[in-house]
């Protein structure tokens, strides 16, 4: 179980561009949770994100990760628990590098790495498994550098190192956002495929609602740094489009505002 | 031995002997995408610590290898300006660098210019003993390091950490998210590169039997244009090792290419402008190619006119002006 307790985050103190982008952030998931998050424009979802994965030091408050307080680990010792994948494709692997150096590279997250070779033979065959079920014929390219593939492939690739091994919490940052509508549904039809085969704990941003209501078992939806409506369940199957509308309005008193998140209705 | 084959054999001695620093300087420059400026001060401390440590006395391989560590530790020095205090790689490596001019000195007593003429040192053992010239023993121990320091990169830059500071010039973000500190990687790499590089400026001065507090000026734009060199001539190379050795053909090359310079009447002076406008046009040359082609490329009318004006006959009729300017 993750709990994050009282988690504030002002960014540019002291300026003009002072913006509390969380404001007493108060939410548990608990095991095998599959999350979707939406909210505005600068709602601070994937603030949110970062404060769970560490990427910078926060204002106040604690995350716990299975009971660990992990409030002030940077983001590199957090990666054991924590597994990742980017609104962009280009930044979740190494360009330069194999397929399979990168995956490599990936399956000793969170584990202190030392002289040994980094490449094993006996891996190998983990990697073209684990590559077949992409069914992107990637498993004949395991030596090909990663610089070689689209976006859409690229971003499969992330996943599946983000999944290698099973982080405690999965975290996709409108992680189909930057690829087109073809190649992010075959990205979203593998992640329910690994998240819900693998009864992953995950959250989810998405900037499409109908994607939010029909993926996972539960849905928050965020407003000004902090969580303003958290769903699971029955109640959250029945739910359309324009309840989450009609709520984000009763809840926030201002219309949605999330340009492509209108256009994407 | 001819005047011409002397002055070749000198420079290949050089180049190899340089080569090991052109190997350090491959380490940042080309996998962590940092010009490290240390390199200058590095190669000179390498060979200050060295000449001085056999002029009082230690035995010559332990004071090449105490010119190695010399260099380690001026890199590490750099390595936690940049990581731990967050100052600019390049501004890192230049606060080392201004600062081991005075430490360098220090070494050398105050004094500018130590001579090795009569001491022993790894080279010499080789002239003594199987009675080659002091160019040959160079190039003789020179190809000898260069093959050791071209292994143990290769088995390095393979293993969990070598993988890992490889994916810190390629992809910090990545290699964080895989719980890596990317700190570690930099100081690590820094260190190593500037630890060759110290070896370079020993087995440099033990050939010239001499250690001066200016033979590593320029020393960075001298490994950068090896690289260059070497990529050029062997543009097609993909495995690591190979890439490594291209680098220190470039070295080879580049010192011929200097000697042969000043056979012809150059001033050796002039040598640092030649390679400093050998890099910069190296570097120049993809981008003003990039700009030449989109500039070439562009013209103002309907680039597609004939597939639009297939996809659409009269949408063409309104517009008789498309295929001008193509």
């Amino acid at each position: 179980m993750i709990s994050i307790k009282n988690v504030s985050k002002t960014f540019n103190k002291g300026t003009v561009n002072e913006k509390r982008a969380l404001d007493n952030l108060n939410f548990e998931i608990n095991d095998g949770d599959f999350i979707t998050v939406i909210g505005g424009n600068g709602a601070g979802k994937s603030t949110m994100l970062n404060a769970i994965a560490g990427v910078f030091p926060v204002d106040c408050g604690k995350v716990e990760i299975d009971g660990v307080n992990v409030t002030r680990d940077p983001e590199f010792k957090r990666a054991k628990y924590i597994g990742r994948v980017f609104q962009d494709p280009m930044k979740g692997t190494a360009a330069g590098m194999q397929i399979e150096e990168n995956l490599s590279l990936a399956y000793r997250r969170g584990k202190t790495r030392g002289l040994g070779w980094q490449v094993h033979a006996q891996e190998r065959e983990i990697y073209k498994r684990e590559l077949a079920r992409l069914g992107l014929g990637l498993e004949e390219r395991l030596s090909d550098k990663v610089g070689l593939l689209s976006g859409g492939q690229r971003q499969a690739v992330t996943l599946l190192m983000a999944t290698l091994k099973r982080p405690k919490l999965l975290l996709l940052d409108e992680h189909t956002a930057a690829l087109d509508p073809a190649t992010a549904a075959t990205v979203l039809r593998l992640t329910r495929e690994i998240v819900e085969g693998e009864k992953l704990t995950a959250l989810m941003v998405t900037h499409n609602m109908k994607d939010a209501i029909a993926i996972g078992n539960r849905l928050i939806m965020m407003d000004r740094g902090t969580i303003i409506y958290d769903v699971s369940g029955e109640e959250k199957a029945r739910l359309t489009v324009d309840d989450l509308l009609k709520k984000f309005e009763e809840a926030s008193g201002t219309e949605f505002a999330n340009d492509r998140m209108m256009l994407s209705r | 031995m001819s005047g011409l084959l002397l002055v070749t054999q000198g420079a290949v001695s050089q180049g190899v002997l340089w080569g090991i620093m052109v190997l350090g300087v491959y380490i940042t420059y080309k996998l962590l995408d940092i010009p490290d400026l240390t390199a200058d001060g590095s190669f000179t401390l390498g060979g200050c610590v060295c000449t001085v440590a056999i002029l009082s006395g230690v035995d010559p391989i332990l004071a090449t290898v105490m010119g190695l560590f010399a260099g380690l530790l001026a890199g590490a020095v750099t390595g936690i300006l940049h990581t731990v205090f967050e100052i600019p790689a390049i501004l890192a490596g230049i606060l080392t660098q201004i600062g081991l001019w005075s430490v360098n000195l220090r070494i050398m007593g105050g004094k500018s210019n130590n001579p090795l003429l009569k001491s022993d040192s790894t080279i010499s053992f080789f002239v003594d003993n199987f009675g080659v010239s002091q160019s040959q023993a160079a190039l003789i121990v020179g190809i000898i390091l260069v093959l050791i320091v071209i292994a143990v990169l290769y088995w390095f830059f393979g293993t969990e950490i070598g993988a890992a500071l490889r994916a810190t010039g390629d992809n910090a973000d990545m290699i964080r998210a895989q719980g890596v500190n990317i700190n570690h990687t930099k100081l690590i790499a820094l260190s190593l590169s500037n630890g060759l590089i110290g070896l370079s400026g020993a087995m440099v001065a033990q050939m010239q039997k001499y250690a001066d507090t200016n033979m590593g000026r320029g020393a960075i734009v001298i490994g950068l244009a090896a690289i260059v060199i070497g990529e050029v001539l062997m543009n097609r190379v993909k495995n690591f090792g190979l890439k490594l050795f291209s680098a220190v053909v470039g070295a080879i090359i580049y010192f011929l290419i200097r000697a042969y310079a000043i056979q012809l009447g150059l001033n050796v002076n002039d040598m640092q402008l030649i390679s400093a406008l050998l890099v910069a046009i190296a570097l120049a040359i993809p981008v003003a190619m990039r700009k030449w082609r989109e500039k070439a490329a562009y013209t103002e009318g309907d680039l597609y006119a004939d597939e639009h004006a297939a996809a659409n006959p009269s949408a063409n009729a309104l517009n008789p002006q498309n295929k001008e300017g193509r």
